[in-house]
């Protein structure tokens, strides 16, 4: 139901019902098949399981409905830390009861270690994205540190199966441990891989979910568990296939320190030439074709509602307008084309990178509005550059190319951009909603 | 010894480990189909999906004497974070979801 936009809806929507008859019936018709363990339905332990689930929906329904699309990376992040911090608080609790049956005690420490690394991590990406902790902090030899952690956090989860000890108070280390282990792990990651590390973690919780399942024999979070957790890290695996970096290099790489250095060898020289709103106005009135390359800046000025109008506006004139979108545009995949859905640009008229970048050669003007490493050549030509063999848009072989950008700063791999110096480039400085606007009524007097 | 008891384990819940397997490739196929434009509701959505975890936190309210109120407030929090995952989850993924809804023509 996923395969296409128009019965997704209905797909989440089924998933949804299907996930409320799974808990009213866990709450209803759930009997331990564990002797040890009662089950009763005291009123009292159900109000405090119905208060739970309505506190819970309140404020998950008002968060989800007041976010802006903008912040949907931090949100997805942050509910990806509720849901990992449920299977360690759920482990914490079953500890204590099933000390001697060591096959329990393993899942259970699996379920609290994944579920404790996957919330503490997900808080941290969660206040990297949305700016308070902007910094990547790295320890010195944060990569030693981080793996004699892992295993530290691993031999304790493991000792405290084979002992079939009691004690609370290294249930707690582990626990601790894990949640300093997400914690480090996430903070020294550079933003451009924050999408990554967010997925990554989307299927740690999902790992986290299914031990939940085998401890309880229930095959619901089990498959769900897993589902997500499969398809997660397949999501991971295609999203670093887009930067062209593999997954190891995207944990244990210092991606932010290798760039500085290129860019001090490299250094891109040439010539850049401005162009005046009325001169991009017209150029863009007198084309055949126009392919418009959204990336993150254009969502960060909320310019997403005044380039569809300009689409419109072109369109009406008799240009063919497309958008460009590049896998990773925006800070998480296809990211870029729920901003652009949501100023109502139609979605046919998205174009996914393999599609389009066969067009580029026919195509009159290029506007790139926000963005920078996607449209980089050096990911084609410079081997020495941090983003060789990234996949990009090849908008260097249309006709003009038009890029707005706020400044000549580098994007966020911290790169220089040959593209800016190409003689068929032109620079329109500015705001991008700014000169969006401008443009437009410029375009209107015509 | 161990080796005994984790085949004997493995045994026990033979039919858990066939699921397992099952929905690895499940997992995968859905990925393989799903376009990119819609990796981010995608992402979303499975979020929401892994909110299952709060079956098992109602599993444990459940398990739990209901005299035990540090028990019983803990897996209350459970419950909440739970819930806030799944919830949180299926409605972003719906409000990312209409905006897809073809729209008509001018």
């Amino acid at each position: 139901m996923l395969s296409g936009p128009q019965t997704a809806r209905s797909g989440n929507l089924w998933a949804a019902f299907g996930m409320t008859i799974a808990i009213a019936g866990t709450i209803y018709l759930y009997n331990s098949n564990d002797p040890s363990a009662v089950t009763t339905r005291e009123p009292i332990k159900m109000a405090f399981i119905f208060g739970g689930i309505a506190v819970g929906t309140i404020i998950g329904w008002m968060t989800a409905k007041r976010v802006k699309m903008t912040a949907m990376p931090e949100l997805v992040s942050l509910f990806n830390g509720m849901g990992g911090a449920c299977a360690a608080l759920i482990s914490l609790l079953e500890f204590h009861h099933n000390v001697g049956q060591s096959e329990r005690i393993a899942v259970i420490m699996a379920g609290l270690i994944i579920g404790s690394v996957s919330f503490s991590g997900s808080i941290i990406a969660f206040l990297k994205l949305n700016g308070t902790l902007s910094k990547s902090l790295r320890l010195p030899h944060y990569n030693k540190i981080n793996t004699l952690l892992m295993i530290v956090t691993v031999l304790a989860g493991v000792y405290l199966t084979a002992s079939n000890s009691d004690s609370f108070g290294f249930l707690i280390l582990v626990f601790a441990l894990s949640l300093l282990y997400g914690v480090l792990f996430v903070v020294p990651i550079g933003g451009a891989d924050m999408p990554v590390v967010i997925s990554l973690l989307n299927s740690f919780t999902g790992l986290a979910a299914a031990f939940g399942g085998f401890l309880y024999g229930n095959q619901v979070m089990l498959t769900g568990g897993i589902l997500v957790g499969s398809a997660g890290t397949l999501l991971t695996v295609a999203m670093c296939k887009a930067m062209n970096r593999p997954l190891f290099n995207v944990i244990f790489g210092a991606f932010g320190e290798s760039a500085a250095v290129a860019t001090g060898k490299s250094g891109v020289t040439g010539s850049i030439k401005d162009i005046s709103i009325s001169d991009t106005a017209v150029l863009m009135n007198y084309s055949k074709k126009v392919i418009i390359v959204p990336g993150y800046g254009l969502a960060v000025a909320q310019a997403q509602h005044v380039i569809h109008e300009l689409e419109q506006l072109l369109e009406e004139r008799g240009v063919d307008v497309k958008y460009a979108i590049h896998p990773v545009a925006g800070r998480m995949p296809g990211h870029m084309n729920v901003l652009l859905a949501e100023s109502n640009v139609d979605y046919s008229k998205l174009s996914e990178m393999e599609e389009i970048n066969p067009e580029f050669s026919n195509t009159d003007v290029v506007v790139v509005v926000g963005a920078n490493d996607v449209v980089n050549p050096a990911a084609k030509t410079d081997p020495s550059s941090p983003i060789y063999g990234m996949p990009i848009l090849d908008v260097e072989n249309s006709k003009h190319i038009i890029v707005n950008k706020r400044s000549m700063s580098a994007g966020y791999a911290g790169i220089d951009n040959e593209l800016f110096y190409n003689p068929k480039t032109s620079m329109l400085f500015g705001d991008a909603k700014d000169v969006l606007t401008k443009l437009v009524a410029e375009l209107k007097t015509m | 010894m161990e080796i005994n008891n984790l085949i004997a384990f493995l045994g026990e819940n033979m039919q858990m480990i066939y699921i397992l397997i099952l929905s690895v490739f499940v997992g995968v196929e859905v990925i393989g189909k799903v376009p990119s434009v819609l990796h981010t509701p995608l992402m979303s959505g499975a979020n929401a999906i892994h909110g299952v975890v709060i079956i098992g936190s109602i599993i444990v309210m459940l398990n739990t004497p209901a005299d035990n109120i540090g028990l019983l407030t803990l897996g209350f929090i459970a419950v909440v974070l739970g819930t806030l995952n799944v919830v949180g989850g299926f409605v972003v993924t719906d409000r990312m979801l209409e905006m897809f809804k073809k729209k008509e023509k001018k």
